[in-house]
């Protein structure tokens, strides 16, 4: 690891100050991604600004009919919130999936989500809800959010400050997990929401997609029938060694009808 | 016996040491005024070096020195050690290409060290480690076992022409085929062994200084004697003794802690050229591409049965993939190692088997929990299971009809190995008891309602244990009647400080709490201190204990006797106490006597401390063996397997302490099913390890297990005075069978009849739908 800055904001404000100010610097949220690629050498910042002393971007309320979670929110405190459990269980079982316990205490919301990898659990989190991101800027529909690979629509000098969740009707996560990480070698997460059946998936691909086949059946007939022969094309998906793209792609249709099934 | 006697369920008394984090690992050990290393590693697998720049980390901030193969070639450093010669039938040797401690000209695997750097601190020396700048002429690599083996893959040795060492086989292949010709019934299988990345809980590390002509150095081994040697005689060129290694607390062995590694000379050597100390701590990267691998075997073999389901011939051929360099081991372990024990717990008069060891630009492979043994009873396991569905027995009627009888113990195998003793058939019994293998119908119906496929499937194995014929224990009784346990033996993970403990207080009375063990320190070792590995402690350092104390008693039944004025023919002694007539003395006592010469008989020494040299036949081993079962759900959307149930019955012999055998089973368990299901070591076409991460590689986790019972069949081993057998390797060796068993059972109705390790959810599904595919067809 090479030397750098540390700062600790007391305010998302001053963050972006520090952001701007220094082109070479990073802002870090649970440090669960960006530490381990500074212990490998593969990333130098000149500065590390830390996001764990500003107050209010900590910690879930609801308005209206959306819940709002803090961006520096960790996994372990979004699957044990009672709000969450009570308004959006699938989501709280969601955040109760993501690695290990170890993670789940250190890692965030918004770093989970700014990272956007394409296997872990928020990105199929959000899009399967329709949450909108809050950022110092503006505000980014999920729908507009995940980009490709590692891509997402943030700019430089963007600070993901919380992620509103419209509270859905139901909402169910399924994921396989892969043996070493823990992340998705495929997630999908099935919502029933004020505007629609929604269907996201995440592992599956370079970045998580919303299955619109599915939700277009589903919103005829909400049934596993429905979708039974409904499949996504497996030329787009991931193909590693861990999973072809082909298993990819039927587990997909295996997880959702099984997210279906538990409506 | 008592509540610490032989045979009790002890609590391990080092626990709660290494859990309050009191343990101290080599990497607990700073010296004053130390720099710290960091390897420059090749990150092509197969490369001719054309120059090596070591100018600008030269000149990098607190560099301290940039040292390259040939610098230490140039102070006289010799090769690593391979310590495995075979020849073939003709009488050809087999090749073994050198390896220098930081390779010359070329590098063969990623991984591989080219430089070193030393500086003031880790992150410098890092940092300058990677302005070293190598120019490399790419070669085309191979890491594949088949293709290394083929004619037509990249040569890694040009000047051997071919990557296979050597085609060694047990006889002339035609004496065989002449009884498998013979055969009603002939099955044959091929089979992947995946290679698998051992990964102890502590990564490698060393730090050691040069001072008054003699170098010191902390490393975790698995007993520090042959490293001293190995160090003291190829890199340093000094006696022995002005070498010294010191194995604290070691996280781990499983065979691959053993070694003399490249890294282990490098630190030793710099200590003296830069004479300043020299730390090096390995993360787990460099886990993943310097410490040896294990497995990585292909096997086809075939199994030739008469009418009755009896073997009548078995043959097999193996490719093992050695990787860049033979390791010191490496071809031995599908040859002494597992290959000439394939057979297993089954009379099998007729075998042929020949071993083909091949070079390949990957991480060597070396003795890794089992060495060898795994692959073997993996192999034959699923010969039987092949051999069942063939002549429509079931798995264990098959496994009955073949199983060596108690009636022919002692029982001398076709390559001449003598098994003492065993109950191949009670462990069966016993392990489909437990496993209500009768009720097995009942529960797949049950499963099958919920979408899910059971299976069940058992595993016998026999593992040949031992390791290394001699060694050297010693137990020195203080004046206040404690005792303390030199021990040849190093205990790193193993449980010998509460077992020796144990031991001393069965054999002669000193409390438990009174006994301390010292070990891997070569200063004060015993002088053929040997080490732990090959399930070899129970036996060597256990019998060497018994030996000593012996002598202990026979010291101070002399020392007693006079004492109580009496005869040492008329001294009895038992349970810390000597008695002649109605005298007593403590053992004790007689400790205390003993240091005071006017108690002590003429010419007697002063003291009560003693020593025991154990030298077996080399050819001489125990006989560890069990039956495995275990019970498995696939899901057969996803490919995912779930286990279910874990019977493990093992004969170890006399159990010394069921609790940490239980231990020793359990992890082996783990580690064998983390082959079977989770361990993937992959290498691309370029050599690129593209595992190289517990992001991408699967340890086995416990969501992965289910509960393990782990039962004994006792059956004491008749050639040593403890009946112990080895217990160290059994899990690793009975769980792949049985896992891969069980789940071709879940997925008979398929047709499926074995899936290659690891079997990932991927892989399972492709082949469901492959069969579902044929079916159609
Ligand atoms: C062993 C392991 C297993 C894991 N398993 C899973 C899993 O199963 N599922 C899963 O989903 N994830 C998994 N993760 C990822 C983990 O859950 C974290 O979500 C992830 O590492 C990033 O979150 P973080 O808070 O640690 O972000 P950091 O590592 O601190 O930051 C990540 C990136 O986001 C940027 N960033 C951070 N915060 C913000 C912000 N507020 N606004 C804009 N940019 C920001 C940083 O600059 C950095 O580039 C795993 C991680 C590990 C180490």
């Amino acid at each position: 690891m090479e030397n750098f800055g540390y700062h600790t904001p007391a305010s998302v404000a001053d963050a972006a100050k520090l952001l701007d100010a220094n082109e070479d610097a990073k802002l870090m949220s649970g440090g669960m991604t960006l530490l381990p690629t500074l212990k490998q050498r593969l990333a130098a910042p000149s500065d590390l600004i830390d996001l764990a002393k500003i107050p209010d971007i900590k910690g879930v309320c609801r308005d209206g009919d959306e819940l709002v979670i803090g961006a520096m929110t960790t996994h372990a405190e979004v699957h044990e919130n009672a709000l969450v459990r009570e308004l959006i269980p699938g989501l709280a079982s969601l955040a109760g999936q993501i690695g290990d316990p170890a993670v789940r205490h250190r890692g965030t919301i918004g770093g989970s989500c700014a990272n956007a990898d394409p296997a872990a659990d928020y990105p199929a989190g959000t899009l399967g809800h329709g949450a909108t991101f809050v950022t110092n800027k503006r505000k980014i529909a999920a729908d507009d959010f995940f980009l490709g690979l590692f891509e997402t629509a943030l700019e430089p000098g963007e600070i993901i400050v919380g992620v509103r969740f419209p509270i859905p009707v139901w909402s169910h996560y399924q994921k396989l997990r892969h043996p070493a990480s823990g992340y998705a070698v495929v997630g999908v997460l099935v919502a029933q929401t004020k505007s629609g059946v929604r269907v996201a998936v995440t592992g599956a691909g370079p970045s998580a997609f919303r299955a619109t086949a599915m939700e277009e059946a589903l919103a005829k007939d909400f049934s596993v029938k429905a979708i039974e022969g409904i499949t996504v094309d497996a030329d787009d998906l991931n193909n590693d060694i861990h999973a072809s793209a082909a298993y990819r792609a039927h587990v997909v249709t295996v997880l959702a009808k099984r997210a279906v099934a538990a409506r | 016996m008592g509540q610490f006697g032989i045979g009790q369920p002890v609590r391990r008394k080092e626990d709660v040491r290494l859990l309050t984090g009191k343990g101290q690992y080599t990497d607990d050990v700073n010296f004053d005024g130390q720099t710290w290393a960091a390897f420059v590693r090749s990150p092509q697998a197969h490369a001719k070096i054309l120059s090596i720049d070591t100018s600008a980390a030269k000149a990098a901030p607190g560099v301290v020195g940039v040292f390259t193969g040939t610098d230490m070639k140039a102070d006289g450093v010799g090769t690593l050690i391979t310590d495995v010669e075979f020849k073939d039938l003709a009488g050809k040797d087999m090749f073994r290409p050198k390896r220098d401690f930081m390779t010359i000209d070329r590098v063969r695997f990623v991984g591989e060290i080219v430089a070193v750097v030393l500086a003031n601190t880790q992150a410098q020396a890092k940092a300058a480690a990677e302005l070293v700048m190598v120019d490399y002429d790419g070669l085309p690599a191979v890491g594949s076992t088949a293709f290394a083996a083929s004619p037509d893959s990249p040569v890694i040795w040009e000047e051997h022409g071919s990557n296979v060492g050597i085609h060694w086989e047990n006889r002339p292949e035609a004496e065989i085929d002449v009884h498998m010709a013979k055969a009603k019934t002939r099955v044959t299988v091929d089979i992947v062994n995946n290679r698998v990345v051992p990964n102890p809980m502590e990564p490698r590390c060393a730090v050691s200084k040069w001072e008054n002509g003699e170098l010191t150095m902390y490393a975790p081994t698995q007993g520090g004697r042959r490293i001293q040697q190995g160090i003291a005689k190829i890199v340093m060129n000094l006696p022995a003794d002005k070498v010294r290694i010191i194995s604290p607390d070691v996280g781990g062995g499983f065979g691959i802690r053993g070694k003399l590694y490249p890294e282990l000379g490098v630190v030793a050597w710099a200590a003296r050229k830069i004479d300043r100390p020299v730390k090096w701590r390995g993360d787990r990267s460099e886990t993943f591409v310097s410490d040896y691998h294990g497995r990585d075997q292909i096997n086809h073999a075939e199994l030739g049965l008469d009418a009755n389901g009896r073997v009548v011939a078995l043959k097999v051929r193996t490719i093992v993939n050695c990787g860049a360099y033979f390791a010191e081991n490496g071809p031995r372990l599908p040859i002494n190692g597992g290959g000439r024990i394939i057979p297993g717990v089954y009379d099998i008069e007729n075998f042929y088997f020949s071993v083909r060891p091949v070079l390949s630009n990957t991480v060597p492979t070396d003795t890794y929990r089992g060495a060898g043994r795994p692959e073997a009873n993996f192999l034959m396991e699923r010969l039987m299971d092949a051999a069942a569905d063939a002549t429509g027995l079931a798995r264990d009627e098959i496994r009955r009809r073949n199983v060596i009888k108690p009636e022919q113990f002692p029982y001398r195998t076709q390559m001449g190995m003598l098994i003492d003793s065993g109950d191949f058939i009670g462990n069966m019994d016993m392990a489909m008891k437990a496993a209500d293998w009768a009720g097995f119908d009942a529960r797949r119906a049950e499963s099958a309602k919920r979408g899910k496929l059971r299976g069940i499937g058992l595993s016998n194995f026999v593992e040949p244990s031992g390791g290394r014929p001699t060694e050297e224990m010693r137990i020195a009784v203080s004046p206040e009647g404690k005792a303390t346990v030199y021990a040849g033996t190093h205990s790193h993970g193993q449980g010998h400080e509460t077992v020796w403990a144990q031991l001393l207080e069965s054999f002669l009375g000193i409390p438990f709490e009174n006994v301390t063990l010292v070990q891997g320190d070569t200063k004060i070792m015993p002088k053929e201190a040997a080490g732990t590995f090959g399930s070899r402690s129970s036996w060597m350092g256990g019998v060497g204990l018994q030996r000593s104390a012996k002598r202990i008693v026979e010291k101070g039944t002399k020392i007693a006797a006079n004492l109580m004025q009496s005869e040492p023919e008329k001294v009895s002694f038992d349970a810390g106490v000597f008695r002649a007539g109605t005298s007593s003395v403590t053992l004790a006592e007689v400790a205390k006597a003993s240091y005071e010469p006017k108690n002590l008989p003429d010419g007697m020494e002063p003291g009560l401390d003693e020593s025991y040299f154990l030298k077996r036949d080399p050819e001489e081993f125990n006989y560890p063996n069990g039956t495995h079962v275990i019970e498995v759900e696939v899901d057969p959307d996803l490919g995912k397997i779930e286990m279910l149930n874990y019977i493990a019955v093992d004969d170890c012999g006399k159990v010394l302490n069921p609790f940490i055998v239980h231990g020793q089973v359990y992890g082996g368990v783990a580690q064998g099913i983390g082959q079977a299901m989770t361990e993937m070591t992959v290498y691309d076409d370029e050599g690129q390890l593209v595992t190289g991460s517990f992001m991408d590689y699967g340890m086995p986790r416990a969501e992965h297990l289910s509960m393990i019972d782990a039962l004994f069949n006792e059956v004491p081993c008749k050639t040593n005075d403890l009946g112990v057998k080895g217990a160290g390797e059994a899990g690793a060796c009975g769980a792949p069978g049985a896992f891969v068993s069980a789940v071709c059972d879940a997925l008979k109705g398929y047709g499926i009849r074995h899936i290659d390790m690891p079997m990932t959810p991927d892989r399972v599904w492709a082949t469901i739908q492959k069969a579902k595919a044929g079916k159609a067809a």
